[in-house]
C-alpha cells in the first residue's frame, strides 16, 4: 500500500491525537523544567551536614536573634530567632542579606595601606603587625608633641565592649574626640535626663498600648528595633489599638495607620503642645499621676527665688486649639478630637523622631511628647514609656591618666558637646564636615570603626572634602565602604557573622536585653577583631596606655567584663533584664515638665530649612524604607532588586513631586531634572505622587553608595550629599527635617 | 473531507491554464497519483502506534534501569536488628535524621561475612574490606529546591514510614532503580505508572502529593499570594 500524501497527513493529525491521549507531552514538560533547574551553573547549597547556629544580627541597631542555617561551614540562610524578645521570628531584607555580605565581593580581604592618591583606590596590601605598628607610631608621635586631643574616633554607638575599649584607649591616650553615630537616641536621651534626671534610654512598652500617637515616627519604616516594631505592629493590630501618624508625607507607616494627620512640615511640636491645650483646659488630663509624681506642671520657685511659668501656663496661653490649627494646618476640630480621644484612651503612648530615627531632632518636641504621655500618666506604666538606666556591666572603673592624657581630656571636645554653648549635648557629630574645616583645632587623626561616616552623615559632599585634609585616617571597616575607600590604612574587623561580641541594649525595647553576638563560621579573609587591634595598638604605644590595657587578648577582656554573665550568654544567647520600677532623679524626685537645674521645657522650636526662598522654592525632605538601609551598612544587593521601579530606575532615583508643584515647574513623569540645594546638586528623575504636600520634594535615603561593588553601589544618588544640618538653638542637635530645594529641567 | 477532496480536484484542473500560451504545453508532473481512500485506517493507525509510543515505549525509553551496587535484603534486617525502621534509619539526639546508614553502622554487624551468600562475600569484599561507602541509589531523592524534614514528618507529624515509603521494609531484594534520564531522579518520584495514576500516598513523591496532605493537615495553609499552602514551607 502506497503511503501517499493525505494517508500521511491522516497518520500524522491521528498521531498527534493519539499522543495528546498519552502522558507524553505533560510528562516531557514536567521533566524538562526539572531539567532546567538542574544546570550545573543554576548555584545551589553544597550537600553536606545541615547544622543551625544561633547569634545576633548587628547589620543595624534593631539587633534582632538570627538562626544561621549552615551546610558544612557554609552559612546558607539566616532566619530570625522563633520566641527571642526582639524579633520573634521575624526578619528584614537587610537581616536575611547577611551572606551577600559575609561572601559579597566588597569585603576588605587584608590591612590595606593606601599607596595612591586619596580616595583612588590603589592599595598595598601589608602584615597585621605593619598596620598596628603604623597606628601606633602615628599617635605616639602626636602625644610627644602634647597633641593627643588631635585624635578623634567616630563610633555608630558608645555602649559596647568595642566602644568602651576605643573610650578607654582616647581617655588615656588624652584625647576627648569620641564621636558616634547622630540619631533620635541623642535627643531622647537628653529628654530623658531632663524630665527624669535618669541616664539611660527610653523603652516602649508597645505590644500593651492601646493607642498609639506617632510624631512622625517611621514605625513601619526602620524607626526603633525595625522587626521588633514590625512585631509590636502586628500585636496594635490585634489588640484593635488606635494608630494616629502625624507626618506631612504619606509614607507606610501614616498609610497603615488609623489616622493620617498632614501636618505642615517641622510643627509636629506645636501639635504635640496643642493637645497638651486640650487636655489640661478640659481636665482630661491623670490628675493623680501629676499631682504625686510630677513637677512644674503649676507655677514654680526657683533656686534664686524667681518665680517660674508652670508648664500649664505655658501650653494654656501659647497653643490654643486656633493657634494650634494655623501653625500645623490642621482643622481645629480634628486637633481636639485627637486630644479628646488620646486622654480617653486605656494605655495611650506618644511617640516621636522623625523616618527611622537618623536626624535627633528638637529637645523641645521630645519633651513635649513626654509632657504629653506624662499628662496622660503613660510614664512608667505598663502601655507607656519607661526609663531603662545604662546596664552596670557597661560601667567600667576609670582607667589611670598621666599628665598628658590628663592635659589631653581636658581640651574643649572638637564638636563643642557638653561645652558652654551646647551643655546638654553628649555628641554632636551631625557637624563633622563643618567642624573639620572650621572647629577649634584641626583633627589631626581620624579612626572609624563601624561607621561610614562619608556616606551617612549631612553634608556629605562637604565631609568627602573636609576628610581629605585629615592627616591620617583610619578605617577598621569590613568592606570597602566610602569612607575606607579614602582612609589612609584599612584595618578591616571581622564581619558579625564571624566575631564574637557583647551586643548592649536596643533601643526603644521595653526591656533591657543583653545579647551575645558569637561566630557563626571563621573568618573569610586576614581580618582581625577591632576589639583585638585596639588591645595591640595600646600595647604598642607603651607605657601609661598599655597599662590600662591588662588583657591578652578582647576575648578575655570581654569574659572579664561580662563576669558570671558570660556563660549563661553563651548557652541562651540573650540575658532579659526587670524592668526598674517608676522612679526620678532630678533635684525635685519627680518628673519634671520644666528641668528646674536647666530649664530646659517643652517647646516649639521652628526649624528653618537651610536655604534662600528666592533661588530654591521647593523644599526637599528624605524618607525611609525598610527595602533600602540607610545606615552604615549599604544595602545588599538583594534590596536593591526589591525596590519599586518609581524609586529607583536604570540607576536613577526617583524624586516623589506632587502633581501640582510639578505642573507650576513643568515637569512630567520620569523627566529628568537637577535636584539643586545649599548642600549639592544631582541628577534624579520625577515621579508624580500626591504622596507629598505641594511644594515638597520627597527622596528616598539609603541610595548612591559610591563606593562598594558594583552590584550595591552606582545606584541613585546619596539623599546625605543634598542636606545639611541645622542646630536646634537649645541642644545644639541636628534638627533638620528638610533644606531649600529646586528643581531644574535638563 | 470531500470538500477538500473537490478543493484539490480544482486546483489541479487549474494548473494547465497557468502554463504561458507560449511555452509549448508541458507534460503534467510525473507525479503518481494520489492514492483515494484509506485516509481513517492511516489516521487510526496514527493514534494506535502514538498511544503505544507514549503508553509503552516512552517510558521503556524515559528511564535507565540501574542494579543497586548491593542487593539488600530489608526484611532480614528488619528482623535481625529490631526496632522496624528506627534500627538503622534513626534520629541522631540533636533531631536531624540518619537517613541511609552510613557504612560504619553496617559493619557494627557486617565487620565479618554473615552466612555464606556470594552478596555477601562482594560486600565485604568491596566496601567493608576497603573501607568505602556503598554508593546507594536514592529511590526518594528529591530536588535540592525542596526542604524536607524527616523530623517534622515523624516526631512532630507522627507519620508512619509506610505513608511516603511503602512496604520496603518488607522487601528481600534491592528494586532496580530507574533512573529518570531526563532529570536524573528516581522513577519513584513521578510514580510507576506513567499516568500519574496512584492508588496509594507512597506511589509518588511529587509536589502535589505533599500539598496535597500539607493541605488536608492545615500546614501553614498561610500564604497571601496563593490562598494555600506557604511556599516557603518546603522551598526555603
Amino acid at each position: 500500500m502506497k503511503v501517499g500524501r493525505r494517508r500521511f497527513l491522516a497518520f500524522g493529525i491521528g498521531g498527534a491525537v493519539g499522543t495528546a491521549l498519552t502522558p507524553l507531552p505533560w510528562k516531557l514538560m514536567d521533566d524538562i523544567s526539572i531539567w532546567t533547574q538542574n544546570w550545573p551553573w543554576t548555584p545551589v547549597p553544597p550537600k553536606g551536614v545541615v547544622s543551625h547556629v544561633n547569634s545576633v544580627c548587628t547589620l543595624c541597631p534593631g539587633r534582632c536573634g538570627i538562626t544561621v542555617r549552615k551546610v558544612g561551614d557554609r552559612v546558607v540562610k539566616i532566619e530570625g530567632t522563633k520566641g527571642h524578645p526582639v524579633n520573634d521570628g521575624g526578619i528584614c531584607l537587610l537581616g536575611l542579606s547577611g551572606p551577600q555580605f559575609l561572601y559579597g565581593p566588597s569585603r576588605v580581604r587584608s590591612p590595606l595601606k593606601r599607596v595612591g592618591k586619596r580616595g583612588e583606590g590603589r592599595w598595598e596590601a601589608i602584615s597585621w603587625e605593619q598596620a598596628v605598628s603604623e597606628v601606633a607610631k602615628r599617635m605616639g608621635e602626636l602625644r610627644a608633641k602634647a597633641e593627643p586631643h588631635t585624635v578623634g574616633c567616630l563610633l555608630p554607638e558608645d555602649r559596647g565592649s568595642v566602644a568602651q575599649l576605643f573610650a578607654r584607649l582616647l581617655t588615656v591616650y588624652g584625647s576627648p574626640n569620641v564621636m558616634r553615630r547622630p540619631s533620635i537616641e541623642d535627643t531622647y536621651e537628653m529628654a530623658l535626663y531632663q524630665t527624669h534626671g535618669i541616664i539611660g534610654r527610653p523603652g516602649f512598652d508597645l505590644q500593651k498600648t492601646t493607642f498609639l500617637l506617632s510624631f512622625g515616627s517611621g514605625y513601619l519604616q526602620g524607626w526603633g528595633s525595625p522587626v521588633h516594631m514590625f512585631r509590636a505592629h502586628s500585636h496594635l493590630l490585634s489588640n484593635s489599638c488606635r494608630v494616629v501618624q502625624v507626618e506631612p508625607r504619606l509614607s507606610i507607616s501614616a498609610a497603615k495607620a488609623d489616622r493620617w494627620m498632614a501636618v505642615k512640615p517641622g510643627t509636629e511640636a506645636a501639635l504635640a503642645l496643642g493637645l497638651c491645650h486640650v487636655i489640661v483646659k478640659e481636665s482630661l488630663y491623670d490628675k493623680a499621676f501629676v499631682d504625686k509624681h510630677c513637677q512644674g506642671f503649676d507655677a514654680w520657685t526657683d533656686e534664686q527665688g524667681q518665680k517660674q511659668p508652670g508648664f500649664k501656663e505655658l501650653v494654656l496661653g501659647n497653643f490654643t486649639p486656633a493657634t494650634t490649627a494655623e501653625i500645623t494646618g490642621l482643622k481645629q476640630a480634628d486637633i481636639i478630637e485627637l486630644a479628646r480621644n488620646f486622654a480617653k484612651a486605656s494605655r495611650p503612648l506618644a511617640i516621636c523622631g522623625r523616618g527611622n530615627g537618623s536626624v535627633p531632632g528638637t529637645l523641645g518636641e521630645f519633651m513635649a511628647v513626654y509632657a504629653l504621655n506624662a499628662l496622660v500618666g503613660s510614664v512608667g506604666r505598663s502601655g507607656g514609656v519607661l526609663a531603662l538606666p545604662e546596664a552596670e556591666y557597661l560601667q567600667w572603673p576609670a582607667p589611670e591618666m598621666d599628665e598628658v592624657a590628663a592635659k589631653g581630656m581636658q581640651q574643649q571636645r572638637l564638636d563643642g558637646a557638653g561645652g558652654d554653648k551646647y551643655p546638654l549635648a553628649r555628641y554632636r557629630t551631625s557637624y563633622l564636615a563643618a567642624l573639620l574645616k572650621g572647629g577649634g583645632y584641626p583633627l589631626k587623626m581620624l579612626l572609624v570603626a563601624g561607621e561610614n561616616p562619608v556616606y551617612d552623615l549631612p553634608g556629605s559632599t562637604e565631609l568627602k572634602k573636609a576628610l581629605a585634609d585629615i592627616p591620617f585616617l583610619v578605617s577598621f571597616s569590613s568592606f570597602m565602604d566610602e569612607t575606607a575607600a579614602m582612609a589612609d590604612l584599612v584595618l578591616p574587623n571581622h564581619i558579625y557573622l564571624e566575631r564574637l561580641e557583647d551586643v548592649p541594649p536596643v533601643f526603644g525595647l521595653p526591656k533591657p536585653l543583653l545579647q551575645l553576638c558569637r561566630p557563626v563560621t571563621a573568618p573569610q579573609f586576614d581580618t582581625r577583631h577591632t576589639g583585638d587591634v585596639i588591645i595591640q595598638i595600646a600595647r604598642a604605644l607603651g607605657g601609661g596606655v598599655a597599662a590600662a590595657f591588662p588583657w591578652p587578648d578582647y576575648e578575655s577582656c570581654l569574659k572579664q567584663v561580662l563576669g558570671g554573665h558570660f556563660a549563661r550568654l553563651h548557652k541562651d544567647g540573650y540575658l532579659e533584664g526587670r524592668v526598674p520600677e517608676l522612679r526620678f532623679e532630678t533635684a525635685s524626685g519627680r518628673f519634671e515638665f520644666i528641668n528646674t537645674e536647666y530649664k530646659a521645657k517643652p517647646a516649639y522650636t521652628p526649624v528653618i530649612p537651610q536655604g534662600d526662598k528666592g533661588v530654591f522654592p521647593l523644599v526637599l525632605t528624605g524618607y525611609d524604607s525598610m527595602r533600602l538601609a540607610g545606615g552604615a551598612v549599604a544595602d545588599s544587593p538583594f534590596m536593591v532588586k526589591s525596590v519599586d521601579d518609581t524609586v529607583l530606575k536604570k540607576g536613577d532615583v526617583l524624586v516623589e513631586v506632587n502633581p501640582h508643584t510639578a505642573g507650576q515647574q513643568g515637569l512630567a513623569e520620569g523627566d529628568a531634572v537637577v535636584l539643586a540645594t545649599p548642600a549639592g546638586r544631582a541628577r534624579v528623575r520625577v515621579h508624580l505622587s500626591h504622596r507629598v504636600p505641594p511644594g515638597m520634594v520627597a527622596m528616598p535615603r539609603g541610595l548612591g553608595h559610591t563606593a562598594y561593588d558594583p552590584f550595591i553601589g552606582g545606584k541613585g544618588v546619596n539623599f546625605n550629599e543634598l542636606i545639611a544640618p541645622v542646630p536646634d538653638p537649645v541642644s545644639g542637635l541636628d534638627a533638620a527635617w528638610g533644606i531649600r530645594a529646586s528643581l531644574t529641567k535638563v | 473531507m470531500s470538500t477538500v477532496e473537490e478543493k484539490s480536484q480544482e486546483v489541479t484542473e487549474e494548473q494547465p491554464d497557468d502554463a504561458t500560451p507560449v511555452d509549448p504545453p508541458e507534460p503534467p508532473p510525473a507525479t503518481e497519483a494520489e492514492p483515494k481512500g484509506g485516509i481513517l485506517p492511516a489516521f487510526l493507525i496514527g493514534i494506535v502506534a502514538s498511544l503505544i509510543v507514549g503508553w509503552v515505549v516512552f517510558p521503556q525509553l524515559l528511564y535507565s534501569k540501574k542494579r543497586q551496587p548491593v542487593d539488600f535484603n530489608h526484611a532480614i534486617h528488619v528482623r535481625e536488628v529490631g526496632n522496624d525502621c528506627a534500627g538503622c534509619h534513626y534520629f541522631r539526639e540533636d533531631g536531624t535524621f540518619s537517613g541511609i546508614p552510613k557504612l560504619d553502622k553496617c559493619v557494627e554487624c557486617h565487620a565479618e561475612p554473615i552466612g555464606i551468600s556470594r552478596e555477601e562475600a562482594d560486600f565485604i569484599e568491596k566496601y567493608v574490606a576497603t573501607g568505602t561507602e556503598v554508593p546507594w541509589y536514592v529511590y526518594a531523592k528529591q530536588p535540592p529546591c525542596v526542604f524536607f524534614s524527616h523530623a517534622a514528618h515523624i516526631k512532630m507529624g507522627h507519620m508512619e514510614c509506610a505513608t511516603c515509603h511503602g512496604d520496603i521494609g518488607e522487601s528481600e531484594h534491592a528494586r532496580v532503580y530507574q533512573e529518570n534520564r531526563i532529570t536524573g531522579y528516581s522513577r519513584d518520584i513521578w510514580g510507576h505508572n506513567i499516568s500519574g495514576y496512584t492508588r496509594h500516598t507512597w506511589e509518588s513523591m511529587k509536589m502535589a502529593d505533599c500539598a496535597r496532605c500539607h493541605q488536608k493537615e492545615n500546614v501553614h495553609q498561610s500564604s497571601v499570594q496563593t490562598k494555600k499552602g506557604a511556599c516557603f514551607v518546603c522551598h526555603k
